[in-house]
């Protein structure tokens, strides 16, 4: 074979593959730009499937006595920010004559309970960063009994997975026992030592300052106890179920 | 070898006998695992970006350079509209890029690659480079890594390490507080993986750039080897 024909064949075959590698890398950008990939049903089950293993990951990560950070009374922002999906004006207004907390599930009583039932509990304050799941965060104090403390009086299973919540305005969400049971997780009575305002949960709302806002329910009407895993709003939507911070 | 491979042999070198590009098959694995990783972290982190920005300033990356689903398919698909998506896909590309990174730094520091390589940078050959290379008369020879580029390196490496700890920072503010706090805090911690981004882009737009000015450089990360090739180099003394 001569030089001349050798080198020919080098390059075209060099050639050709540059061409597949470009093509491959054209295909990588797609991945950028394209936004259909992203739906495509086997890529939605491998996104899904990689956030079960980052709850596992965060499960491992998470310290039964490891305290979020606290703050000031001067850090506690004045004018804190309504979130829901739903304008404010549709935010429910529960009232105290109507209202009864449920419990169900692996829980031995299973009695309901009144706003004044709960608000007699003791409390504990706490000044902590609300972080929410799209970037923002807010610095607020809320007041209200240990969630551990409720689920042991009231003779919840603690060896269970699972915690779940029922809420007025249709919201659900489930959290893992180990954060159920954090000293940080209280059942929020009150915010910035008031009542809370019915735009933020009224009568309570589940506080976990080691979880992102969306795994803090409002307007709670019913708290179960599980091992079978119950998703949540916008768990089943597809943001991360463990959502720990 | 075979007797007939070895006559062939002295056509193929070229005159300078460094002016090979060598990359194994493990580098150039992690090098494309890698860059598919970083892509994917940036275009969801674009996505992630927009939903409430970290800056203030009114700005925002178009839609279309962000990955997490068109945003009325994924809404009827899934009720929300790609917020959700961007996430999932910037933590799974997450453990690629920590794992396949974690691999290509193992393999650096143990193959000698990074210290025969990036090392040694003398603040005399560095200055001469980049004197030389913005008077664009820098040349690259396959093989070897100037000066600048050695810095260039360093830096961008560095700029990962910055954005994967702040990073880390922003996902676990409790877990991993301490890290939060070394980055000014929660809401400075994502000013920091922000600018840890800008440094990273700013590495791929010089990067691809010189990619296109020295293609060969990409036949040697693709296929693993090249070289100047005999008949432009040296054809005249053959």
């Amino acid at each position: 074979m001569t030089r001349a024909s050798l080198d020919r064949r080098l390059v075209s075959g060099i050639e050709r593959r540059l061409f597949l590698g470009q093509s491959l890398s054209i295909g990588a950008l797609t991945l950028l730009t394209g936004c259909d990939i992203t739906d495509q049903d086997r890529v939605q089950q491998v996104l899904r499937g990689m956030s079960r293993w980052n709850d596992l990951a965060q499960a491992f990560l998470f310290g039964h006595q490891r305290l979020a950070p606290t703050y000031r009374e001067s850090d506690v922002v004045r004018d804190f920010r309504y979130n829901a999906f739903f304008p404010v004006a549709e935010a429910p207004q529960l009232s105290a004559a109507d209202y009864r907390l449920e419990l169900s599930g692996l829980i031995a009583d299973k009695r309901s309970w009144t706003v004044e039932q709960i608000q007699q509990l003791p409390q504990q304050s706490q000044i902590t960063r609300h972080v929410c799941v799209e970037g923002w965060s807010m610095i607020g104090k809320w007041s209200g009994p240990r969630l551990g403390d409720f689920l042991r009086r009231v003779g919840a299973d603690i060896t269970a997975k699972y915690v779940g919540f029922h809420c007025a305005d249709g919201y659900s969400g489930s959290i893992d026992m180990a954060s159920a049971l954090h000293p940080q997780t209280i059942m929020a009575v009150k915010f910035a030592d008031q009542t809370l305002p019915a735009k933020f949960g009224y009568p309570f709302k589940v506080r976990i300052p080691t979880k992102l806002g969306y795994k803090n329910p409002k307007w709670v009407t019913t708290i179960f106890v599980t091992n079978r895993f119950p998703g949540g709003f916008w768990e089943d939507r597809g943001y991360n179920w463990f959502g720990g911070s | 070898m075979t007797a007939h491979a070895r006559e062939q042999a002295p056509v193929r070198v070229p005159r300078h006998p460094r002016a090979v590009q060598l990359h194994p098959l493990s580098r150039r694995l992690m090098h494309w695992i890698n860059a598919l990783a970083i892509l994917v972290m940036i275009g969801s982190g674009w996505r992630i970006y927009n939903y409430y920005p970290a800056l203030p300033l009114d700005f925002g990356f178009p839609d279309y350079l962000t990955l997490g689903g068109d945003f009325t398919v994924t809404e009827a698909l899934n009720g929300e509209d790609g917020l959700a998506n961007a996430l999932a896909w910037h933590f799974a590309a997450m453990w690629v890029l920590v794992v396949n990174l974690s691999a290509y730094l193992v393999v650096g520091v143990a193959s000698g690659h990074f210290r025969r390589d990036f090392l040694p940078i003398g603040p005399r050959a560095f200055l001469h480079d980049i004197s030389a290379a913005a008077r664009l008369k820098l040349d690259h020879r396959l093989g070897e890594y100037n000066a600048v580029q050695k810095v260039f390196y360093w830096g961008v490496l560095g700029a990962i390490l910055v954005t994967i700890l702040s990073g880390l920072g922003i996902w676990k503010p409790v877990q991993l507080q301490e890290l939060t706090w070394l980055c000014g805090g929660y809401e400075f911690a994502r000013v920091v993986h922000f600018l840890g981004m800008a440094a990273i882009v700013g590495f791929l737009v010089v990067h691809i750039a010189l990619t296109i000015l020295v293609p060969k450089t990409l036949v040697a990360m693709v296929f693993g080897r090249a070289s100047h090739a005999p008949h432009t180099r040296n054809g005249a003394a053959q």
